[in-house]
């Protein structure tokens, strides 16, 4: 396909493959020239193969229509996203600090809440926290961790700047498509991974089920690790079986476990009880234990959270973790890492305006045409206001959200997400891409190499949610020194 | 293994099962009345009680009405008769989707398109026998793609078990369509016809008859009537390297009970459920359950059950079939 980079539109947007004065940024140098190599029929039959790929590997996700529910091919764009890894050693520094000081903060809020007392962190936020689990209070998880799984979203503005969105603490998702792009790229373009150093991925059920292993409350022990499902009807469920098959552990459901007398977990299998250590649990707080929440819940396991005070098994993502996964605490994040670490933060949170403050309240009030208003407990990209592409009725309504519960609001500039080169039918043209990278804590902490890039398949638009349009790419992290 | 995935296989295997031997059951029916005289034909109804589905069927029609429509309807299509060929396939598939990882995905994608075919051809009179043989042969292609990509693990085993178990229920069903007191055979000795309605009155006692059956005297289409049973089971090739003499009541049904060759023969399929238990913890109540049932099957006296009192037999032979379900499900399915 020849590809005229002048004329691969420039919108403004900060493009992660091509400057659009000079063409291709130098870790994407080998790849635009192999693009550019291939005639415009070789590009669409590997967009064909990577398809077919994707259909035979099952690699699916859930939407719901209809009442039925529908398992979809997961859409993906061949062009692979790249980032040098001198910039990605950064990024990953600034995420292991990010992570290491939101547990130092959780487990403060759930012990003497120094951060509080020392007046850094309102108690009035706290108070209002919909994730905030008074069970967990004064509860030791191992290694002081609370969010052993973390995905924080990563965009980058028209300038270059790379900035953390948001961070998902409870059960964040994506990583089997992360794992599984991977797969499809190297079936489609092999040639490209012979002679550049693109960073492997693969590692990462094996680091996951080790920070697994490391939480068991039987060390020493083989322990015994299951992934909790909510079950087929989760649009997650495709990524709960691909973990647990890769780890080589059972995929439960709550009816599978029960608590017994000695408060210990167990799974029915065909031999007896078997005791369960560690719970990768994808459900949320809410539905996990009908004794301790929601007691309507039919997904969860009575007596759970009981087990896991009493510490005879581990949670990962521990209950109450999500405290800290809220846009009004996100607005905190960088005095938490100074309160915490004595650092500043390596990546910049984006500029957010809190509704609760009153000065910041005008503020958004009076700019609702330009600013992204977003709910403080949401995520998926539901309920949130696009100023620029609402309408003056939709602006109108928030307002009056806002100014009836403005603890659950904050507001940001609206950021030129940057783009990346996608093959969208027979062209090469921008889309809209976002970053999330996983990172586990345990006893050491490891953050994937690269991560997941989320790409806006429309065109100009900015949502990336695969339950919105949203598609996926794969993530090269290229290390062009000394080469 | 979990227990849930246990059950779901071993439900799914019997789903399957029970689609093909209903489509085998109907088979049977429709070729034994193709082969007889207008003045003695017997009608639909027997399937109906043979699949122990009285309940939702006069529930349905309450006229009891014998049509061949609609007894073979309610047979193939009725979403609410459980057992119907299309309920079957549903519930396979339903309970495979929330295990799909457990089989290979072929196998998956077969059951699936077997539903689907089932729910969208529902045949006419017409297009009914090519409907059936695609229904048995989609089951067999789902066996056989369990059986050349399973890895033989306990997994393996809990398909086996639902299968065979489902597939000796069914075979003594078939039977039980040409069991004597469903099928009524107009040159029976009088005496015989009223010694059975005795016994299945009162218990018996009263008339103990050394009447033994001439097997002379059968009547000239009863060999007809046993080798359409036999095909019904894609058993007459067997049958007939084993039994070389004329095809005849009391052989036939020596040969579904008791051989221990034969994949469909009742014998067989407990030979299978015991190997397949082996390879299992708690073991042993089932294990003890498959030994009485197949002393039974041993001691039953053939040449006269099939004149007399087959289904009764097979009646109670059910029953313990019921009985031997149960204690799986308590070794393995509950806790």
């Amino acid at each position: 396909m020849v590809i005229e980079w002048q004329h691969y539109a420039a919108s403004g947007s900060y493009d992660e493959l091509i400057d659009h004065r000079t063409g291709p940024r130098p870790a994407a140098q080998a790849l635009c020239e192999y693009l550019t190599s291939l005639s415009d029929e070789e590009l669409s039959e590997r967009k064909t193969a990577a398809e077919l790929a994707i259909l035979v590997m099952g690699i699916t996700f859930t939407v719901y229509a209809e009442g039925a529910s529908i398992d979809r091919a997961w859409p993906f764009d061949i062009v692979p996203r790249i980032i040098p890894k001198r910039e990605w050693d950064r990024t990953d520094a600034g995420l292991r600090q990010r992570v290491q000081a939101l547990n130092l903060f959780i487990d403060d809020l759930y012990h003497d809440q120094r951060i509080i007392k020392d007046g850094v962190f309102p108690a009035e936020v706290l108070a209002q926290s919909a994730n905030f689990r008074p069970q967990c209070v004064g509860v030791n998880p191992r290694h002081g961790v609370w969010a052993h799984i973390c995905g924080s979203d990563l965009v980058r503005d028209r300038d270059g700047t790379l900035y953390v969105l948001e961070d998902n603490l409870r059960v964040p998702s994506g990583v089997s498509y992360m794992l599984e792009n991977r797969v499809v790229t190297k079936r489609v373009f092999p040639e490209l991974f012979e002679y550049q150093r693109i960073q492997p991925v693969d590692d990462y059920s094996l680091r996951l089920y080790d920070m697994l292993a490391s939480l068991s409350p039987r060390p020493g022990d083989q322990p015994t690790v299951v992934v909790l499902t909510p079950g087929i009807y989760n649009s997650a469920y495709f990524e709960h079986a691909y973990l647990a098959q890769q780890m080589g552990v059972e995929l439960v459901e709550g009816g599978d476990l029960e608590v017994g007398v000695d408060d210990g977990v167990y799974m029915r299998t065909i031999s007896g009880l078997a005791r369960v250590d560690v719970i990768y649990r994808r459900i949320d707080d809410l539905f996990m234990d009908p004794e301790a929440f929601r007691p309507d819940s039919a997904l969860g396991v009575p007596g759970l959270m009981r087990a896991w005070r009493k510490g005879k098994v581990a949670l990962a993502n521990a209950p109450g973790a999500g405290v800290a996964d809220d846009k009004v605490v996100y607005a905190f994040v960088p005095q938490i890492i100074k309160y915490y670490l004595d650092q500043d933060p390596l990546i910049p949170n984006v500029p957010s305006y809190l509704c609760m403050r009153e000065q910041d309240r005008h503020h958004t009030l009076a700019n609702l045409d330009k600013l992204v208003v977003k709910p403080a407990n949401e995520s998926g990209g539901y309920g949130m206001l696009v100023g620029p592409h609402a309408t003056p009725a939709e602006r109108k309504r928030f307002a009056g959200l806002i100014q009836q519960n403005p603890r659950n609001y904050i507001a940001q500039p609206t950021l030129a997400l940057s783009t990346s080169p996608t093959l969208c039918d027979r062209r090469m043209e921008p889309r809209h891409v976002d970053l999330r990278p996983f990172v586990l804590s345990g006893p050491t902490t490891y953050v994937t190499t690269g991560g997941l890039t989320r790409v806006a398949l429309r065109e100009g638009s900015l949502v990336v949610n695969s339950s919105q349009g949203g598609g996926s790419k794969d993530t090269w992290i290229v290390d062009t020194e000394g080469l | 293994m979990l227990s849930r995935v246990a059950q779901n296989i071993y439900w799914m295997a019997r789903y399957i099962e029970r689609a093909e031997d209903t489509a085998r059951i109907i088979n049977v029916n429709t070729n034994l009345l193709l082969d007889l005289p207008r003045s003695m034909t017997f009608g639909w109804l027997p399937l109906i009680s043979i699949v122990g589905a009285e309940q939702p069927f006069f529930k349905k029609h309450p006229a009891q009405t014998d049509e061949e429509n609609v007894v073979v309807k309610f047979l193939i299509g009725d979403r609410d008769h459980p057992g119907s060929i299309l309920s079957s396939l549903a519930c396979a598939r339903e309970n495979l989707r929330t295990t799909r990882d457990t089989v290979p995905q072929e196998a998956w994608e077969q059951i699936n398109g077997l539903y689907i075919f089932a729910r969208d051809h529902l045949p006419t009179r017409r297009g009914r026998f090519e409907f059936l043989r695609r229904v048995i042969h989609g089951a067999q292609q789902v066996n056989g793609m369990l059986a050349g990509a399973m890895s033989r693990t306990p997994a393996y085993d809990f398909v086996r078990l639902g299968r065979f178990l489902e597939r000796a229920d069914m075979t003594t069903r078939i039977l039980d369509v040409r069991s004597a007191d469903l099928l009524p055979r107009p040159h029976q000795p009088a005496a015989l016809a009223k010694q059975e309605q005795a016994q299945s009155q009162s218990g018996g006692g009263q008339i103990q008859s050394a009447n033994a059956v001439q097997p002379e005297e059968q009547n000239p289409f009863e060999s007809i009537q046993w080798m359409s049973v036999l095909k019904s089971l894609s058993a007459y090739q067997m049958y007939r390297q084993q039994v070389r003499s004329r095809v005849g009541g009391p052989d036939v049904v020596k040969f579904l009970l008791q051989d221990p060759a034969f994949p469909r023969a009742v014998f067989f399929c407990l030979k299978e459920l015991e190997t397949c238990l082996r390879n299992l913890p708690k073991n042993a109540e089932p294990l003890a359950a498959i030994d009485g049932l197949k002393q039974r099957l041993s001691a039953a006296a053939v040449p006269e059950l099939a004149h007399a009192g087959l289904h009764e037999f097979i009646d109670d032979f059910q029953i313990g079939l019921g009985e031997l379900h149960d204690l799986l499900a308590e070794s393995y399915f509950m806790q």
